[in-house]
């Protein structure tokens, strides 16, 4: 089956899946269908939502990012490390956090890019070190008290209904969308994550792409994690801890090849919807959190195993039919 | 010649004894029985973790999912153990390394037959094995002093003790078993195929490798080693709770890693693994003795040092490599024409 074909069936199975747990949680709870629960679906996950968008160009590439939700904690440590100190003013220190996660991130793809490592490896260097700076910076302490502004930031409605950073996440994933799928830097994004040789005899400066992409997602984390901290009202060194494997799960259900080069950002977005949805429905109907984190995993083994099914039946028949030409 | 392997295992020693020298300029009396001691019984579980995650990324795969099936072995074993005191101990053992191995099974099956990439399958099951753990058995936690009396003496047993070192018998346990895996990954046909399918899977297959059941076979083991594993686990620590051995996973892929192993597959030794997780555990031990460091460096440090390790790998590779053409090439050039001279001769 060509990529093209594939990723498109794979939407529509997205799409059809979410419409049936829509459907189904709205027959079981009669609260499901409220705006209140529309929000309260991202409410809990739009940190990780928002890494997504960044790490389904990541995957596309061909590379992963577990450093993530380390980078995530390592801005808000800086944020609160900068906010205790008193020296600078907190917008200031908001932009020094978000420089300082872009800089871990350039600084992996550096790595990636120029010694030709593994990202897989650099990452979970930097998912171990960047935790650490967290915890080096704010050590065991909460450090809270943050201005009104930024905490209402975190949790107020600003446009109807929808919090900051549930905006900033559809403002992300149709900006996100256009530059994958309609600009020059997204097909490039895909062709090296197709073929990184091809790429680099075509003349494309992969090294430049890649340090881009690990930039991007060390930037968009650090928004997260900058939210993050807004949302809780305060910071430790722990905070979103294992994070990286929800990100990832989203990005490969959503049908984006964990080799590179296939998917789109039309399937993450629906996976985003499928896991937030199910994992709505399951809390409504008091399903523990560990056991939906059971389901999505099951989920994510499942989607793999059935495109792979269905392309092996498909190519069984085929044989079949060329078969009973020839005789 | 010396092999590129052993060259990095002997490096990594030497940087191993540097540790150890730098800390003791440190530390006052930091050479002792005592971080001897703590070193070898600590080690004992990211060890066979490496070992275990070493066989697999040999392949071409990973294994995230080690850390729950030591969670899950642990805990289950434990239980089992709380409601049959009476069990040999051998029983209690085979018991966590079966249900490891079972555990390993799915992953195997998954990968190999299912063409589910790992990262993929281990993702999930990571997911899956920790969520039915606490889901089955909830909030509950299994204490040391309702565990039978053995399993808990078990990491303190001592073979032979010169002075204040003890050589404590879990510790030779776990190096006689990696050195006889070592043994049968450099030795067996069934190791050197594993090297194979792993440097060049295609070409493994075209030379009649059977691929889907080497894959499976070193996921089989690798849950098998996560179950004994999980059994070192409930013997040091005694307590368990549902959510025992988070995080494993990464450890193990970090020991095998700065030990030389190839993320890409096909290049590694199980000694080196072994040493790579040594050298994580002595820094881990050591960094807490130190005064002027705190306590909460231990993670900026320990992924400063992955980071180096590998990029020094790599960088040292190269420069190895070039030098070594660089001297080779009058040699290689005299060859080649000797070569044409017979191609031409036969023709």
């Amino acid at each position: 089956m060509p990529e093209a074909l594939r990723t498109r069936t794979w939407e529509l199975l997205l799409a059809a899946v979410l419409v049936a747990t829509v459907v189904y949680n709205a027959t079981q709870s009669p609260v499901y269908l409220d705006v209140d629960n529309f929000v309260n679906l991202f409410h809990l996950s739009i940190e990780k939502v928002i890494v997504a968008i960044a790490m389904t160009f990541v995957i596309v590439n061909g590379e992963i990012d577990l450093s993530v939700a380390s980078v995530m904690a390592f801005a808000a440590a800086v944020l609160a490390s900068l906010h205790e100190g008193g020296a600078v003013p907190f917008a200031v220190a908001i932009v020094i956090a978000l420089a300082a996660a872009t800089g871990a991130g350039l600084l992996q793809g550096f790595i990636v890019a120029k010694t030709g490592l593994p990202s897989l490896v650099v990452t979970l260097a930097g998912l171990i070190a960047f935790r650490g700076a967290a915890r080096v910076l704010v050590e065991d302490r909460s450090v809270g008290d943050f201005p009104d502004w930024f905490r209402s930031l975190g949790r107020d409605e600003i446009l109807g209904p929808l919090p900051f950073a549930v905006i900033l996440f559809f403002v992300g994933l149709v900006v996100g969308g256009i530059v994958l799928h309609r600009s020059t830097f997204g097909r490039v994004v895909y062709v090296i994550g197709d073929n990184p040789e091809v790429a680099r005899y075509s003349g494309i400066d992969v090294a430049r792409v890649k340090l881009t992409l690990f930039g991007l997602s060390g930037f968009v984390a650090g928004v997260a994690g900058v939210l993050f901290a807004a949302r809780l009202g305060s910071v430790r060194a722990n905070i979103a801890e294992g994070f990286e494997l929800d990100i990832i799960t989203m990005v490969l259900l959503g049908g984006v090849s964990i080799f590179g080069g296939s998917g789109s950002l039309l399937g993450v977005a629906l996976s985003i919807f499928v896991v937030l949805n199910i994992r709505n429905g399951l809390g409504l109907a008091n399903v523990e959190a560990s056991v939906q984190t059971g389901v999505i995993g099951a989920l994510l083994i499942l989607s793999v195993l059935a495109q792979n099914l269905v392309d092996r039946a498909l190519a069984l028949s085929q044989h079949l039919q060329d078969k009973r030409g020839t005789t | 010649m010396i092999r590129p392997e052993r060259l990095k295992e002997l490096s990594l020693a030497a940087i191993l004894v540097l540790t150890v020298l730098l800390f003791s300029l440190l530390v006052e009396d930091y050479i002792s029985g005592r971080i001897f001691n703590r070193v070898t019984t600590s080690v004992v579980i990211t060890a066979i973790l490496a070992a275990a995650q070493t066989l697999v990324i040999l392949t071409r795969n990973v294994d995230l999912s080690v850390g729950s099936i030591v969670g899950v072995t642990a805990y289950v074993t434990g239980d089992y153990l709380v409601g049959h005191p009476d069990t040999p101990a051998l029983v209690a053992v085979g018991l966590a390394v079966l249900l490891g191995c079972g555990l390993g099974v799915v992953n195997g099956v998954l990968v190999a037959y299912g063409r589910v990439p790992a990262i993929v399958v281990t993702l999930g099951t990571l997911a899956i094995y920790r969520s039915w753990l606490i889901d089955h058995y909830g909030g509950r936690t299994i204490t040391t002093d309702s565990l039978p009396p053995w399993v808990v003496e078990f990491p303190g047993r001592t073979l032979v003790s010169l002075g204040d070192l003890d050589l404590r018998a879990v510790f030779v346990i776990v190096v006689v078993i990696v050195a006889l895996l070592q043994l049968a990954l450099g030795r067996l046909r069934w190791g050197r195929r594993l090297y194979a399918i792993g440097s060049n899977p295609e070409a493994a297959v075209q030379a009649g490798l059977p691929r889907q059941r080497l894959v499976f076979g070193a996921f089989a083991a690798s849950g098998a080693l996560s179950g004994l594993a999980g059994f070192l686990f409930l013997s040091r620590f005694g307590t368990i709770t549902v959510v025992a051995g988070q995080g494993l996973e990464l450890d193990s892929v970090a020991a095998a890693v700065v030990g030389g192993v190839s993320i890409l597959g096909g290049a590694g030794t199980l000694l080196g693994a072994f040493l790579g997780a040594l050298l994580i555990d002595v820094l881990d031990q050591s960094l807490v003795r130190v005064e002027q460091v705190s306590e909460f460096w231990r993670n900026a440090i320990l992924g400063t040092l992955i980071l180096v390790a590998v990029v020094g790998d790599v960088t040292l590779g190269r420069w190895f490599r070039r030098r070594l053409s660089a001297q080779a090439r009058p040699e290689t050039a005299e060859v080649a024409q000797s070569t044409t001279v017979a191609v031409v001769g036969d023709a």
